[in-house]
């Protein structure tokens, strides 16, 4: 490390912690992803198909998610419709 | 009984077949028999790092088909008492390696054995599934990098849900991480991913760090496992992680830049 890098190393965060700050959120994603049931990508897309017959919607504005907590389940349908 | 332990990454090329010729010539040198299996199929190379490739006659896949007996595909290591080697095969057949007889073969050198180390093939294909499917213990080989990290941690995943002990819900495999190719100058830097960082990200618990060094090449090129080279950083980091894997409590090393002099830090000198 040099004389000047004392200084810059103030100011910007490090490459390492620009590292560590992505691969903190897509393990995080991935892991919550992981424990999502098998079928869901397939209901996703069902859903998508449904919707489309009638409104005109990209794939990307519907999210489902299944949370689980101590005793229930919650299924969430998220979607954005267009203006 | 004996214990079954996967060495494992996901991410090719972060030191998996130099870590489990580590570790089993470490476990082989504190007394423990133990014998390391390739299962890198079409992809043999522990043999070469274990410098017995000349003595290759029968292979694992040669021992599932019944065309040997396990006893006519083991070599024996020259250098160290205890230790045996099970070749993978040079087959394109990627799907040979089939649970039941991967099983069959696992089982008989259980009989004989203390240590049964995996070495895995990279990726999450047939091979790494049947290397990690029976473990008990499981070393991920992590490097201080973004897509070696995340492929650790997707191997976590699996070892989680698709291992013998996940699917019959017995108590799960122990996790291990082993930090190899450690710079501290980068990390000091900034350049590079800490031991902690890599920590927080995978929360399992750490066995050890090995340093990026020049030893590994070296004794890979005359077909030494590097952990016989003790007084190099690298074989005294392997032989530390190798007692802290048999329960002894040893304080990690070479996590920093040996302390230079100021007037060299200040003129950025190396
Ligand atoms: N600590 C280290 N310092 C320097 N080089 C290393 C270190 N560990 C491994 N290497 C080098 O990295 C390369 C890959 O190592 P190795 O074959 O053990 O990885 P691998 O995970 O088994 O690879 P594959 O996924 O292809 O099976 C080799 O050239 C090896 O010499
Ligand atoms: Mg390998």
């Amino acid at each position: 490390m040099s004389f000047f890098s004392y200084f810059q190393k103030k100011s910007e965060p490090t490459s390492a912690a620009r590292a560590k700050e992505r691969l903190q959120i897509i393990v995080a994603h991935e892991r919550h992803r992981r424990k999502q049931p098998d079928f869901l990508p397939k209901m996703q897309q069902e859903i998508i198909d449904v919707i489309r017959k009638y409104i005109n919607i990209d794939s990307d504005q519907v999210v489902v998610s299944l949370d689980e907590s101590d005793h229930c389940s919650v299924l969430e349908l998220n979607i954005t419709l267009p203006e | 009984m004996a214990k079954i332990i996967v060495v494992t990454s996901g991410k090719g090329g972060v030191g998996k077949t130099t870590t489990s010729a580590a570790i089993s010539t470490g476990l082989a040198m504190r007394g423990h028999k133990t014998v390391v299996i390739d299962f890198d199929v079409g992809l043999r190379n522990l043999d070469l790092i274990m410098g017995c490739e000349r003595r290759v006659v029968y292979d694992f896949v040669n021992v599932i088909k019944g065309e040997s007996t396990l006893n006519q595909a083991l070599i024996k290591d020259k250098r160290t008492e205890g230790l045996y080697i099970l070749p993978a095969s040079q087959t394109r057949d990627k799907d040979a390696l089939v649970r039941d007889g991967v099983e069959k073969i696992l089982n008989e050198l259980a009989k004989d054995f203390e240590y049964i180390v995996c070495d895995s093939p990279a990726g999450i294909e047939q091979g790494a599934l049947m290397a990690l499917y029976f473990a008990d213990i499981a070393i991920v080989v992590t490097n201080p990098e973004v897509s070696s990290v995340r492929d650790s941690d997707r191997i976590l995943g699996i070892l989680q849900s698709k291992s013998r002990r996940a699917e019959q819900s017995l108590e799960p495999i122990q996790e291990h991480l082993l930090l190899t190719r450690y710079n501290p100058i980068r990390v000091a830097n900034g350049e590079m991913l800490s031991v902690s960082d890599v920590e927080d990200i995978l929360a399992i618990p750490l066995l050890g760090v090995i340093p990026e060094s020049e030893a590994v090449l070296k004794a890979s090129n005359q077909g030494t496992p590097v952990i016989l080279d003790a007084e190099t950083q690298v074989g005294q980091a392997y032989n530390d992680a190798v007692d802290r894997l048999l329960g002894k409590d040893v304080a990690h090393r070479f996590l920093e830049e040996e302390k230079k002099s100021f007037f060299k830090r200040l003129l950025g000198g190396k």
